[in-house]
């Protein structure tokens, strides 16, 4: 591959606090200078002064392969990625089968690098088939390439598996990411329990099955010294408990997604399927409380949460529809909204969605350094469009923001120094 | 054959090391010593114990422990009866201490008993006249394991101060390591413990031992590696998810092996899990392993025991 020069860029680097206009030298797919003055016959892109940042790493998706190619699979999910400037995805394990074999883990990376645009970063399953009873096989499984454990979204729900599960993990290094909900408590329901719920006629599950089962881990971190990372917060209740654990010093991380910052519960009026997730919308004061522990730094990362389905799975009544959102291709769009409304700086923005979710994931890229990969996200911060339902990148469709205005847009997107992506 | 002016285990029983001082486990491993150049020998001392009488009570299956106190009772003269739980009255509803008078009334002098609760044979030597020799209780100690641990140890180190004791595997389920870990620490060693975290005994640390949970870090540079079994049903309690996963990470092989100091020994107290806490080649690597001598000195450090439990019966009658 030739080596590329892109001038006049603005060079946005969470990791060093780098934001000034400049130009990146691209080489062997690394990153070789970002102060080099542009040498004779190289390529050269004029950025025109287009935001330059580290490509995203989305620390929580779901893809359908394996399992369930029918919603999507891994080459078209690394469609929708490359047009939402993510260049890493770290990918939960509850597919069919289950990421609990070493093999499989090998299987997924290797279908990531396939694709020539994403690297996948399976976690393993925590228990194996994610039946939440037995431990897998934390140190063979992390030897494969697993990124931590999980289940998902299912919650280990059974405290001994989790204080287990924390436990044997700190041996390896690796990280339990959590579903925080009580299955006990959150039952059957399929919004959150309160007014909206109860006028609609829907079964409700308490917001506090999130902040419960929050508490619950903290303690069992403070118990066994192992690192909990708890996905898709959602309340300010379970935030609350995040905050104060950090503050102790706990190994405590979590991550949300952007609908818990961007929509609130009224989305799901009329009987929206495409706005029922897991966890569910919450109330406008747990979605203000998510706001401000993205600002106050709480929250370590901002991952797309990204859940295929297909029309069949949302077109039935709201408590028989399936939860989950598409959200590759919205991660930045809905992201810098939060900037543009002044809650956030573009820098800590930024840093939410790559060196922090890549500090926790292990790895080496999420950020404009010279060796590192070049792994990049052009965008213009503030170029209008409209979130459409069956015109977004990649297969799957059912996104939450159906109709929603944004400002920020992906130019291009780079992975290892080739162009993967050009709007 | 003893010339110590002191008792020797002065509770008059042996139910733990923990207490027990150096000078005391010193003259027992000097005794136990002496009795093992006697049985290289084939030489016996059949008169010491001649008339009393030794009963093995066991609560748990256990044939090497069992048969290594017979012999040793045997070859001091005792008359050795072995009680197990599945012929004794236990099955019938008899209690602990139910067992104790009936023991009284037989007139024992020597009880050992093993018995799966921790404190079974402490509980036991409150009420029976006998002399009692706790031979595993629960996850609490196996003091004579540890003698015999030691004993090997230092007749092929010549010393156990200061020497780098790497004790690997299920720590937290083993008597053996408890005992283990306060006489090795009593007699200078430096102990580590090394295993996943699941199978480490909370505040492990504060029985002055370093715990590691890599087996790299925790077995370098060590004098001695001693594996613990890993029992089958630590695996169904899902403390660890496999034996392949233990075996990798865990089980000594030649890889992990030479970490340790090239003239390092490996010790095992049995029986063992091949292929899964050890590998074949190193279990009967006669360079290495030492696990055959530890059977061997388990005899001498029983009799050494009998002998200075039943000095107090001799003296009085």
């Amino acid at each position: 591959m030739k080596p590329l020069l892109i001038t006049n860029a603005r060079l946005l680097d969470p990791a060093t606090g780098l934001d000034a206009i400049g130009a990146i030298l691209i080489e062997g797919g690394r990153i070789a200078s970002l102060t080099g003055a542009p040498a004779e016959g190289i390529e050269v892109l004029d950025a025109g002064g287009a935001c330059l940042s580290p490509g995203l790493v989305d620390m929580r998706a779901s893809i359908g392969e394996p399992g369930a190619e029918h919603r999507e699979t891994i080459a078209s999910a690394a469609q929708a990625a490359a047009a939402g400037g993510i260049t890493t995805i770290a990918v939960l394990p509850d597919t069919e089968p289950t990421l609990d074999d070493p093999a499989l883990i090998e299987f997924v990376i290797r279908r990531g690098e396939a694709t020539g645009s994403l690297t996948l970063i399976p976690y393993g399953a925590a228990t194996k088939h994610c039946a939440g009873k037995d431990l897998s096989e934390y140190g063979l499984l992390r030897e494969a390439g697993a990124a931590g454990f999980s289940d998902g979204s299912k919650a280990i729900g059974s405290a001994r598996i989790m204080r287990l599960a924390l436990s044997y993990a700190r041996a390896f290094g690796a990280m339990i990411v959590q579903h925080p909900e009580d299955p006990s408590l959150a039952g059957s329901g399929s919004a959150t329990e309160g007014e909206l719920a109860t006028r609609l006629g829907l079964p409700g599950m308490p917001a506090a099955a999130e902040a419960i089962m929050v508490a619950r881990d903290v303690a069992l971190a403070r118990l066994t010294g192992g690192h909990v990372h708890f996905g898709h917060v959602s309340t300010g209740a379970a935030l609350e408990h995040i905050r104060a654990a950090k503050a102790e010093g706990l190994r405590v991380t979590c991550d949300t997604a952007p609908p818990y910052f961007d929509l609130n519960e009224t989305a799901i009026g009329d009987y929206r399927t495409y706005a029922k997730l897991t966890p569910p919308l919450r109330c406008e004061e747990d979605r203000l409380a998510v706001v401000a522990a993205l600002a106050d730094g709480t929250i370590d990362a901002i991952a797309s949460d990204h859940q295929p389905r297909d029309a069949d799975d949302k077109r039935l009544p709201f408590a028989q529809a399936a939860a989950g959102g598409v959200g590759l291709a919205t991660l930045l769009g809905i992201t810098l909204a939060r900037v543009h409304g002044g809650d956030l700086t573009l820098l800590n923005a930024l840093g939410l969605m790559t060196n922090r979710p890549a500090a926790l994931l292990g790895l080496a890229s999420g950020r404009l350094a010279v060796g590192a990969p070049a792994d990049l996200c052009l965008f213009w911060p503030d170029r209008a469009w409209q979130v459409k339902a069956g015109a977004l990148p990649g297969k799957a469709q059912n996104s939450p923001f159906d109709g929603r205005a944004l400002e920020g847009r992906v130019m291009a997107t780079f992975k290892a120094g080739r162009q993967v992506f050009r709007a | 054959m003893s010339g110590f002016s002191y008792p020797i285990l002065p509770t008059g029983h042996l139910l733990a090391i923990e207490g027990l001082q150096p000078p005391h486990i010193s003259a027992l491993l000097d005794l136990a010593e002496s009795y093992a150049l006697l049985n290289r020998q084939g030489k016996t001392q059949r008169d010491l114990l001649r008339g009393r009488t030794l009963i093995n009570l066991f609560f748990e299956d256990s044939t090497r422990t069992r048969t290594s106190f017979e012999l040793a009772g045997k070859r001091l003269g005792a008359d050795v009866i072995n009680m197990s739980v599945s012929n004794s009255s236990v099955n019938k509803g008899e209690t602990l201490l139910d067992t104790a008078s009936t023991l009284n009334a037989m007139h024992t002098d020597l009880l050992v008993i093993r018995h799966s609760q921790s404190g079974a044979p402490a509980l036991l030597s409150q009420k029976v006249d006998a002399a009692v020799i706790n031979a595993g209780d629960g996850m609490h100690e196996h003091p004579t394991q540890a003698l015999l641990d030691a004993l090997t140890i230092r007749r092929r180190k010549g010393t156990l101060e200061n020497l780098i004791v790497a004790i690997c595997g299920d720590v937290l389920h083993s008597r053996v390591a408890r005992s283990n870990i306060h006489l090795l620490s009593a007699m200078g060693a430096r102990l580590r413990v090394v295993g996943p975290p699941t199978l480490i005994p909370a505040e492990c640390a504060r029985m002055g031992v370093e715990v590691f949970h890599d087996m790299g870090a925790g077995l370098a540079g060590a004098d001695v590696v001693m594996m613990l079994r890993l029992q089958r049903e630590r695996m169904s309690a899902g403390l660890v998810p496999s034996p392949r996963e233990f075996f990798r990470f865990y089980g000594l092989d030649a890889a992990k092996l030479a970490y340790t100091k090239p003239d390092s020994i490996v010790m095992h107290p049995g029986p063992m899990n091949r292929g899964i806490e050890i590998d074949s080649a190193i279990a009967d690597d006669p360079e290495r392993s030492v696990i055959g001598e530890q059977v061997e000195m388990g005899v001498a450090v029983r009799m050494a025991v009998l002998d200075v439990l039943s000095r107090d019966l001799r003296r009085n009658s």
